[in-house]
């Protein structure tokens, strides 16, 4: 099980984070600083494998971007690899070639594209189509509804003239 | 129009412009005024009530919370938005919910009415945002209250509501493990689903309700595993699938996952196991392996191999490509290998045995996850066989390897080596390496122990005391070394300078003069990295040497006299009492400074084995006796002392040269009053050390506490105070002592003996218990060379007598002539020794001397029995001196 998903920036700016096990605020603070502390230390070509506190942590870099995933000792830190990857590509299908601005000035985006590939900390869609697809429809039932809003304000505003 | 509406938000920034604003701020100051501004304004807009920006808001303080400032005010704005009926509004709602709130916070009970009302929307996206939701934070309650809702969902035509619906399950189970019997028919139905995502997610929910509920296991194993072979196969089978397609693999999440899922079916039942045996083999050979996917796989599937139930060929195969994923260049592939030859271990060793050298490269990785994990398994490895190359390796690695891997790794050596030590020379050997290479990552246990050992291993100590001097010339930077040789020349010092006991492989020292064994010491004490625990070691390693030495007894002197003032009272406090002994006791420094007696392994392994020290209890303070058995006592304390004073939570307060003292001067003190007869002690000086004490010390704690130490020592309990478990209960190994020392002993004792006969003195005795008409006989001392047995007779009308036979036997080869035995009793005992049978020991046990001792115990019936025991003889003209304490009396004497 994924016990929490972090986005660090290389400069140690948290640029998302997701719990899918009970860690109180405080713990949470504590967590990541300590991970940035041990991740972003670490050189280039080791292992993308932390230990820690008897857990795993899995991470990969893209551009200035640490995408970080922390599972239980018995998992599969090959296949958390994958998913971590399997996330960016969508992400980068979203954003079109995405960098760490979009995810900053759409950081709510980011997060509901990962509630589309995870669930309680499990792995719930592997095509990056059917993803694409449910974070569009989503997309534009919020579109459908601001216009709705934008022309009943219309409305209300010709009415009041 | 389109102005208007601007215009409408301009009360506020937008999401955008404060996002822009806080990544303007050039300090932190900055960033929090920003901050502080943009919260104020969004807590006024609560307060109004303001629904048009609520869905703003609440981004905006997903932002802030992002960057670690409080926003608990924001959460009841997420249950409204929850609440509201729009799309958008829900959808940030739940995200905020997700964020901001986590399952331990009360205010998450009262968004289950929403829930439930969510998850029986019309609108599939509402119903799987509030799945979702529900799925990342619920707790037990909600999970029991809407658990019946989701299951309703597992009905839903809508694939992705159904895989939802079962990740959801996930954590209701895992939450509330009674619900999984509900869930187990909808799970099993999702296996055969044609959506991957449900199947992913049905997959999923089988093992997690395996794991939390038997009968679901049996329950799928039953039911499902032959389905889930099947699918396997087609996976594995399958042709090009652009939608799920990963490196040339469709879908490798899936074949993952049914991996995992074969194997929790597959361990324990041997059917089970038989069914998944082909598809398991076949993807251990046609998975590719360039890819990190394929990888992933297969890494999967050795782990599956690895925890069904036997199957040789399939093991085989699994450690062969653990072997070749070992040899990889790829870090995370090495790193997963180790992995899982770690729990390979327990399934073949043999096999793991064979990539034992490239594991051992892997421990002198430069990746730190990959050499904890190797060392891991290197220490698991580790048997009788390879332990000395093993070790070899380990340590020559030590000298290079990274400063923050060095604790790691001085901790698995040390604990090999003592796990494996079945030669003590090795064992010293390997110590002192370690020692002199990370001596500054050594624990303190660690370094306690090889002083155990040493006091124990008798030959060994000339060669050891040379070998740590060698180590100090060179690795005087390393604080546990200096200790154990500041210890060591302390306490073998003229083993150093006159080289007894030489080794056949040992290079010849160049003659290390009495005066360069100070160097040593006078260096260890000045060094200015040198704690408390050094210098104190320290000191008292001179004052050893001060007798020892007489050519270097001034230089000695000096060195104490210059820590008189120093600041840490505890060396302050040790050079004052250390320079009187020195300046003002010249007759019975000797006998004060004797070696330590050998320190008993046992017991000392067994305190470390049950933890950390005892507090000291307290015995009713003013009835027990200070035992007067300081001369052949003393060195006990210091060493209990000297183990102890590095940890913080030393049980007495008074743990220093404190203990040291008193415990030696109780030991004459008490003596004191019935000194009689040929006794040449000076009493004067027993006066002046009595001053001594007073100095800077609090005596009567000091007292108190040595002799509550010393009175449990002699009662002998099984559990035992830190004391007694330092001290050898009875056996003492021989001890050589120069024909020097010897003389003053024995006169001393004699002086100090409360009931005198000739050459004979008396110690410690107790008494308790009832008087029986027959005792067992005792073994009261053995050594190697010396065999002592005590046997018992009473006089019914008297029952504070006893009558004790004792008998000398020589377990040595050579003669032992001049024996003279001496024994010593506390002063409520008194002891007449008739002479001996004989002076004369013929070896081999060849024969026996007797004696016959008569001991009153005035406290019949309230304290044991206890004796300390002198043996001096001569054999081929050299003086030999051997010394015990006997505490196992049989109660009732």
């Amino acid at each position: 099980m994924i016990h929490f998903v972090l986005l660090i920036s290389r400069q140690g700016k948290v640029r998302l984070t997701k719990w899918y096990s009970p860690y109180s605020q405080k713990e949470r603070t504590k967590v990541i600083r300590e991970l940035s502390g041990v991740i972003l230390t670490r050189v280039p070509k080791l292992c993308n494998f932390v230990e820690w506190r008897g857990f795993k942590v899995v991470y990969k870099r893209y551009a200035s971007l640490y995408f970080c995933m922390c599972i239980d000792q018995e998992d599969n830190e090959l296949e958390i690899l994958e998913i971590i990857h399997h996330y960016v590509e969508i992400l980068d299908r979203y954003f079109g070639s995405v960098c760490e601005l979009d995810l900053i000035f759409n950081f709510h985006k980011a997060y509901y594209i990962l509630d589309e590939i995870l669930i309680a900390g499990e792995l719930q869609e592997t095509s990056k189509k059917t993803v694409a697809r449910l974070v569009a429809a989503q997309d534009l039932m919020v579109e459908t509804a601001k216009e709705e809003a934008s022309s009943i304000s219309n409305i209300i505003a010709q009415a009041t003239k | 129009m389109a102005d208007l509406i601007i215009d409408a938000f301009s009360s506020q920034t937008r999401l955008r412009d404060m996002i822009r604003a806080i990544r303007a701020c050039k300090t932190a100051a900055e960033e929090r005024a920003v901050v502080r501004k943009e919260c104020a304004v969004i807590r006024a807009s609560i307060s109004e009530n303001d629904q048009d920006y609520r869905h703003r808001n609440l981004a905006k303080l997903m932002f802030i919370h992002m960057l670690g400032y409080p926003t608990h005010f924001g959460q009841m704005e997420c249950l409204k938005s929850i609440a509201s009926a729009g799309f958008p509004e829900k959808r940030i709602g739940y995200l905020g919910l997700m964020l901001l709130l986590d399952e331990r916070q009360e205010v998450l009970m009262l968004v289950t009415n929403s829930l439930k009302q969510d998850l029986n929307h019309s609108n599939p996206y509402i119903v799987g945002l509030a799945l979702c939701a529900l799925g990342n934070i619920c707790s037990a309650e909600m999970a029991r209250d809407l658990a019946p809702e989701v299951e309703k969902l597992f009905q839903s035509r809508d694939p992705n509501i159904r895989k939802k619906a079962a990740l959801c399950s996930v954590r209701i189970i895992k939450k509330v493990p009674d619900l999984a019997e509900n869930f187990m028919s909808p799970a099993a139905t999702l296996l055969k689903e044609k959506h991957h995502g449900a199947m992913i997610a049905g997959v999923q929910l089988c093992t997690d309700l395996c794991k939390v509920s038997l009968e679901a296991l049996e329950y799928f194993r039953k039911k499902s595993t032959e389905g889930l072979v099947k699918a396997l196969k087609e996976r594995v089978n399958s042709p090009y699938t652009p939608e799920y397609d990963i490196s040339g693999i469709s879908d490798p999440f899936l074949h993952i996952r049914l991996l995992r899922l074969l194997r929790v079916l597959g361990q324990g039942d041997a059917d089970a196991s038989d069914c998944m045996n082909d598809i398991l083999a076949q993807v251990a050979t046609k998975t590719e392996t360039n890819k990190n996917a394929g990888t992933a796989i297969l890494y999967e599937c050795v782990e599956t191999i690895m925890s069904i139930e036997d199957n040789s060929g399939l093991r085989v195969l699994a450690i062969n490509i653990l072997g070749r994923f070992l040899s990889n260049r790829d870090n995370n592939i090495r790193y997963v290998a180790l992995n899982m030859l770690m729990r390979a271990i327990a399934v073949d060793a043999q096999a793991v045995q064979r990539h034992r050298i490239t594991i051992l490269e892997c421990v002198k990785d430069s990746d730190a996850s990959i050499r904890k994990r190797a060392l891991e398994l290197i220490f698991l490895l580790v048997n009788e066989n390879n332990v000395k190359p093993l070790t070899k390796e380990l340590i020559d690695y030590l000298q290079v390897s990274d400063q923050e891997f060095k604790g790691d790794l001085t901790e698995k050596i040390c604990s090999i080596v003592e796990k494996f030590s079945m030669e003590k020379i090795w064992y010293i050997d390997k110590m002192l390496k370690v020692l002199s290479e990370a001596g500054n990552f050594v624990k303190d246990e660690i370094w306690h122990a090889l002083i155990v050992v040493i006091s124990n291993a008798s030959d060994l100590q000339g060669y050891t005391v040379r070998s740590l001097y060698r180590a100090f010339q060179t690795s005087s930077e390393q604080e546990s070394l200096i200790r154990v040789a500041v210890w060591c020349i302390g306490e073998y010092g003229e083993m150093l300078v006159n080289n007894v006991g030489m080794l056949e492989k040992e290079d010849p020292l160049t003659q290390v003069t009495e005066s360069d064994a100070v160097d040593i010491l006078e260096a260890a004490i000045k060094r200015h990295t040198s704690d408390i625990t050094t210098r104190a070691l320290s000191l008292v390693a001179l004052l050893k040497l001060s007798s020892r030495f007489p050519s270097c007894s001034k230089r000695i002197s000096d060195i104490i006299t210059e820590h008189k003032g120093s600041f840490v009272l505890e060396l302050q406090q040790r050079s004052i009492e250390f320079n009187s002994i020195i300046d003002k006791h010249q007759n019975i420094r000797s006998t004060l400074l004797e070696r330590m007696p050998v320190l008993d392994e046992a017991s000392y392994n067994s305190k470390r084995k049950s933890g950390s020290l005892p507090p000291t209890t307290s015995a009713p303070t003013g009835a027990s006796p200070k035992l007067p058995n300081g001369v052949v006592k003393s060195p006990v304390a210091p060493i209990a002392d000297l183990l102890d004073l590095s940890s913080d939570d030393a049980p007495v307060p008074s743990s220093s040269g404190g203990d040291f003292l008193p415990d030696l001067l109780g030991g004459s003190l008490t003596s004191l009053p019935s000194l009689t007869g040929t006794g040449q002690a000076p009493s004067n000086g027993t006066d002046i050390l009595m001053d001594l004490l007073s100095i800077g010390t609090p005596t009567t704690q000091n007292d108190v506490s040595t002799s509550d130490l010393l009175s449990t020592n002699h009662n002998n309990t099984p559990s035992g105070t830190p004391l007694e478990r330092l001290s050898p209960p009875s056996p003492f190994s021989p001890q050589v002592s120069t024909p020097t020392a010897t003389t003053p002993v024995m006169d001393l004792l004699d002086g100090f003996s409360p009931t005198l006969s000739n050459k004979k003195n008396s110690t410690d005795l107790h008494f308790s218990g009832n008087n029986g008409p027959v005792y067992p006989s005792i073994i009261a001392f053995q050594s190697s060379s010396l065999k002592i047995e005590f046997s018992f007779s009473k006089q019914p009308e008297n029952l504070q007598s006893t009558l004790i036979n004792a008998t000398f036997t020589n377990m040595s080869s050579n003669v032992y002539t001049d024996f003279i035995f001496q024994a010593a009793v506390p002063k409520f005992i008194q002891l007449h020794l008739d002479p001996a049978s004989g002076n004369t020991l013929p070896a081999s046990g060849n024969g026996s001397v007797g004696q016959s001792l008569r001991v009153t115990n005035s406290q019949h019936g309230q304290k044991h029995l206890a004796m300390r025991i002198r043996v001096a003889y001569k054999v081929n003209n050299k003086d030999v001196l051997e010394q015990g304490q006997i505490s196992n009396f049989p109660p009732g004497l």
